[in-house]
């Protein structure tokens, strides 16, 4: 059946409906939240599948539709949707996480109090990041980009009576503002030079070919392109989102929230939200005949994976280290965007999606295992205790690993690392990105090795595995993450080619072919040689107690000291540009207390005054002047009156006194 | 000249009659004085060619107003009996002043009207008949009115001086006085 | 031959005077009413006068003046009387300085 393209608002529409229902609920109606926030998604997930099989038979590859939102004076503002293979991968994507993970919260927020509000939140995440991934329209992106921060920012701070997780949350939003800004001034410039904010329309978009060859050919500050200049500025914007360094501190701290919300947000959609806006404006990347712009993502990517990376080797913290995993590779994404284009960085951002979420269900389930413990010195041997939550974790693992072959991540980083060799700018975003391999490959091993393996530590209060209702989603997600490896092999590219909207062919010996093999083998070596360095120290010898000092400690514990303190980036923000927020608010504070609140005052103060001059000028002026009058007025009435003896002859009297005075008056006047 | 000399004699008698009208002690004295000086007045009136008029000042001012005020001063006699008595009002010369004021300013607007200094005409006269036919078509409607006052003006005195005893009675007529009733209530107070 | 106009007014002016002064400078309530008959018979000289030395006495009007006037005079002394005999019989006085109930 074919779906058609002007009802694609149906997607989002179902799960916001379901968060405004949701919100209206009370905190005991459980079963009814959970249900309309699972089925809301759950059709929408239908849909968007419907959607996807329209694509993928779809000529032309790209449907948009678009109307007039509002009239302003002589311009109109349309919002709309596009539906194209990059649309349509994702609405499967998100969608199936969406309803993975709803399920997994069934089990693992079972015992909260706040269960009603956690699957209104979740409902809107999922409208959000929906109506990102179907917009057609760069304003339509933004205004749900700022909804799905908004969910973070909830659903990060949904245990706020925790002060960590109030500043958590706040620590998220306003980083990723900061690249927000950065959206908006690149979105209004855009506008104003390509005079629309529709991606496609008809070939007036802004990121069609017409508009581009414009931007690309002006130049602007600095002799950059035009399109470079938007363009980073865009990328700014992703760079908040997906927690590019500079950016990227607040995504460890928003382990605070629970770990659905970290699984689903943290891993799989919001921060990817960073990549797929740059893959979707990827036309614009990449315009012209030397796009800077790219070059600027390559470096940031390359520099955040290893970053990453290196941090999370010192990690003890189950989440954190999987929170920096994903920094790390989301600066893989980045990089792959940069050097091979949008299949490349896509293909990983979904490879990703399905196992770091894995990755995060699993560490959920350990934890709920544990009782809430969360450092992993003092976790072990839960191989035995929990064997699917190992089975599955193991899988994930492998994944990110990129252990080859079978395992998704494999596939995905590889595409990355023979873009990035054969990319002719340079050669050192390829070192870096094995590196990256490399200490990704060992902190996993330390991470399992710790956690999984050896004897528990605590062995007062025995682990346990967790119910169905959990393992299950974790399950499937394992099953995913080893398949969708298989759907962008080199020898079968089918997701290249869909993105790119030509059909696939089988080819095998595409595998082997020149560099392909080399890179093939490298990767592997690279892969094995962690495991190897990571077995050595972690694993054979696991930490008896949790109040043993971790080896690697012991033999660089300076290094150690520098990567577990997260290179002190922090610190240095706080120190630098939050004292100088700081000071600028109290600054703020001041003129609004002494000048702008003084003003007033003083305004204040002369109407004051005014109105007692007044008052004193009609008191003393007006009445004493008045009442003066009044008793003159009286003084002269009993002065009347005394006249007024009740005698008539004093009355004759003047009346004739009168009278002669009349006559003298008319004798001389006649004169 | 016997026109002017009679005229200047019954002036002095006039003017002297009337202010000795207004300064006698007893008010019978002053409402006897009064009479002649109405007399006197009539007296001019006929000296003018007015003859009915001399007539009817004489019937109505010295016949039948005079009485009235003797019989007033009469009725109202208690009052003044009373030894030690001022007849005059305890400010009596700022009203002499005022007096005398209002003589000077007509004296000095007669005197300095040099129209006024005329001679009679001759040949003025106001026969009955045409008095009485001026009454009856041109002043028509005063006569009527001054009936109807002459009524009103008798029922209201007779009202204000009625007692709850109904005694003495003060009629007041006009051209045709009547002897007035004999005094009965001169005791009654 | 007859006196000019003048002297009859002087005369006039002369009662009249008398008769004001009589009105506002004696105590009794009488006299007041004696002094302003006085004052109307010389209102009424004034009138006879002047219809006698004006230019058209064919037409009478100062005598109809003058009759009207004592028949008005006549009323208002009956009923200014009436009055006094009134007072003396409630206030037991004429004396016009003691009647001073409006006083204001």
């Amino acid at each position: 059946m074919k779906y058609p393209v002007q009802y694609l608002w149906l997607i989002p529409a179902l799960p916001l409906l379901m968060a405004g229902l949701g919100a209206l609920l009370k905190r005991d109606q459980r079963r009814l939240a959970a249900s309309l926030a699972i089925g809301g998604v759950a059709v929408s997930w239908l849909l968007s599948s419907v959607a996807f099989f329209t694509n993928l038979s779809a000529h032309p590859f790209r449907q948009t539709w678009s109307f007039n939102w509002f009239d302003l004076a002589d311009t109109t503002v349309p919002l709309g949707w596009v539906l194209d293979p990059l649309t349509a991968i994702m609405l499967m994507m998100v969608g199936l996480l969406a309803l993975l993970i709803f399920i997994y919260s069934l089990g693992y927020m079972a015992h909260d109090w706040n269960f009603t509000r956690f699957f209104c939140f979740m409902s809107l995440f999922a409208a959000a990041m929906l109506g990102i991934v179907i917009a057609n329209s760069l304003l339509l992106l933004f205004i749900c980009w700022e909804l799905v921060g908004l969910s973070s920012y909830l659903l990060i701070g949904f245990w706020y009576e925790k002060p960590a997780a109030a500043a958590a949350a706040k620590k998220a939003f306003i980083t990723t503002r900061i690249g927000d800004i950065a959206l908006l001034l690149g979105m209004l410039w855009l506008y104003s030079q390509s005079g629309t904010l529709l991606f496609y329309d008809h070939g007036h978009g802004c990121l069609e070919q017409s508009s581009l060859a414009r931007l690309a050919a002006a130049t602007t500050v600095g002799g950059m392109a035009l399109s470079t200049a938007i363009a980073l500025l865009i990328f700014a914007g992703a760079v908040g989102k997906s927690g590019q360094v500079p950016l990227h501190v607040w995504l460890p701290d928003a382990m605070e929230g629970p770990t659905p919300v970290s699984a689903l947000i943290h891993a799989a959609t919001m921060v990817a939200a960073g990549v797929f806006l740059v893959a979707r404006a990827y036309p614009l990347m990449s315009a012209g005949p030397h796009p800077a712009a790219l070059q600027v993502i390559t470096w940031v990517g390359a520099i955040t994976a290893v970053f990453a990376a290196a941090i999370a080797v010192a990690q003890n913290d189950i989440k954190r280290i999987i929170a920096y995993s994903t920094i790390s590779q989301l600066g893989y994404m980045m990089m792959g965007l940069g050097v091979g284009g949008v299949a490349v960085g896509m293909f990983h951002l979904i490879t990703h999606a399905f196992f770091k979420s894995l990755l995060f269900l699993g560490a959920g389930s350990v934890i709920h295992g544990c009782h809430g413990e969360q450092d992993i010195r003092k976790m072990g041997g839960l191989r035995k205790l929990m064997p699917w939550t190992f089975a599955t974790y193991a899988v994930g693992m492998m994944a990110l690993c990129g252990v080859p072959l079978f395992f998704s991540g494999f596939w995905s980083k590889d595409d990355i690392l023979r873009a990035a060799w054969a990319w002719p700018v340079s050669t050192v975003p390829f070192c870096l990105g094995a590196a990256g391999a490399f200490l990704t490959a060992f902190y996993m091993t330390r991470q399992a090795s710790l956690v999984f393996l050896g004897k528990p530590v605590d062995a007062a209060s025995p682990a346990h595995e967790s119910p169905p209702v959990m393992t299950i989603p974790l399950a499937i997600l394992a099953v995913f993450a080893v398949l969708v490896g298989f759907l962008g092999t080199p020898a079968w590219p089918w997701f290249h080619s869909y993105l790119n909207g030509e059909s696939a062919s089988l080819e095998p010996a595409a595998l082997i072919a020149g560099p392909q093999l080399a890179l093939l083998l490298l990767s592997t070596v690279v892969v094995g040689a962690a495991f190897f360095l990571g077995w050595r120290i972690y694993g054979k010898a696991a930490l008896q107690s949790s109040r043993e000092i971790d080896p690697m400690q012991k033999s660089l514990p300076g290094l150690f000291g520098l990567l577990q303190n997260k290179l002190f980036i922090d610190e240095i923000y706080a120190a630098t540009f939050l004292r100088l927020n700081a000071a600028f608010a109290r600054f703020a504070d001041w003129m609004d207390r002494v000048i702008w609140g003084g003003a007033v005052n003083a305004l204040s103060a002369l109407t004051v005054l005014c109105s007692r001059l007044n008052r004193s000028f009609d008191d003393s002026g007006i009445n004493a002047g008045f009442d003066l009058g009044c008793a003159e007025l009286r003084g002269a009435g009993g002065f009347l009156s005394w006249m007024q003896n009740g005698r008539v002859q004093r009355y004759l009297r003047i009346a004739g006194l009168g009278l002669g005075l009349l006559l003298l008056a008319l004798i001389w006047g006649c004169k | 000249m016997p026109g002017e000399i009679a005229f200047y004699l019954i002036a002095v008698f006039t003017v002297a009659f009337a202010a000795a009208a207004m300064t006698l002690r007893r008010l019978v004295h002053c409402a006897l004085c009064a009479a002649a000086a109405f007399a006197g007045l009539a007296m001019i009136y006929l000296q003018l060619d007015a003859e009915f008029v001399g007539f009817a000042q004489l019937l109505v001012y010295v016949g039948a107003i005079a009485i009235l005020i003797v019989f007033a001063v009469l009725l109202t006699r208690g009052d003044e009996v009373a030894p030690g008595n001022k007849q005059s009002s305890p400010s009596w010369m700022a009203g002499a002043a005022v007096a005398a004021l209002v003589l000077a300013a007509m004296a000095v607007a007669i005197l300095h009207s040099p129209s006024l200094h005329r001679l009679a005409p001759s040949g003025a006269e106001a026969p009955v008949r045409r008095i009485g036919g001026e009454l009856m078509t041109r002043y028509i409607l005063p006569l009527e009115m001054i009936g109807v006052l002459l009524t009103g003006a008798l029922l209201g005195a007779v009202v204000i001086a009625m007692r709850d005893e109904p005694e003495t009675k003060q009629p007041a007529r006009d051209v045709a006085p009547k002897p007035a009733e004999p005094l009965e209530a001169l005791n009654s107070r | 031959m007859s006196a000019p106009l003048s002297h009859y007014l002087i005369l006039s002016a002369l009662l009249f005077s008398i008769g004001f002064a009589g009105a506002v400078a004696r105590r009794s309530a009488i006299i007041v009413l004696i002094g302003i008959e006085l004052m109307l018979n010389a209102a009424n000289l004034n009138f006879i006068a002047f219809w006698r030395y004006g230019p058209h006495p064919e037409a009478l009007t100062g005598v109809m003046f003058v009759l009207f006037s004592i028949a008005i005079a006549a009323a208002e002394a009956a009923v200014g009387l009436a009055l006094v005999i009134a007072i003396y019989r409630q206030r037991k006085t004429i004396q016009v300085d003691r009647l001073d109930s409006l006083k204001g």
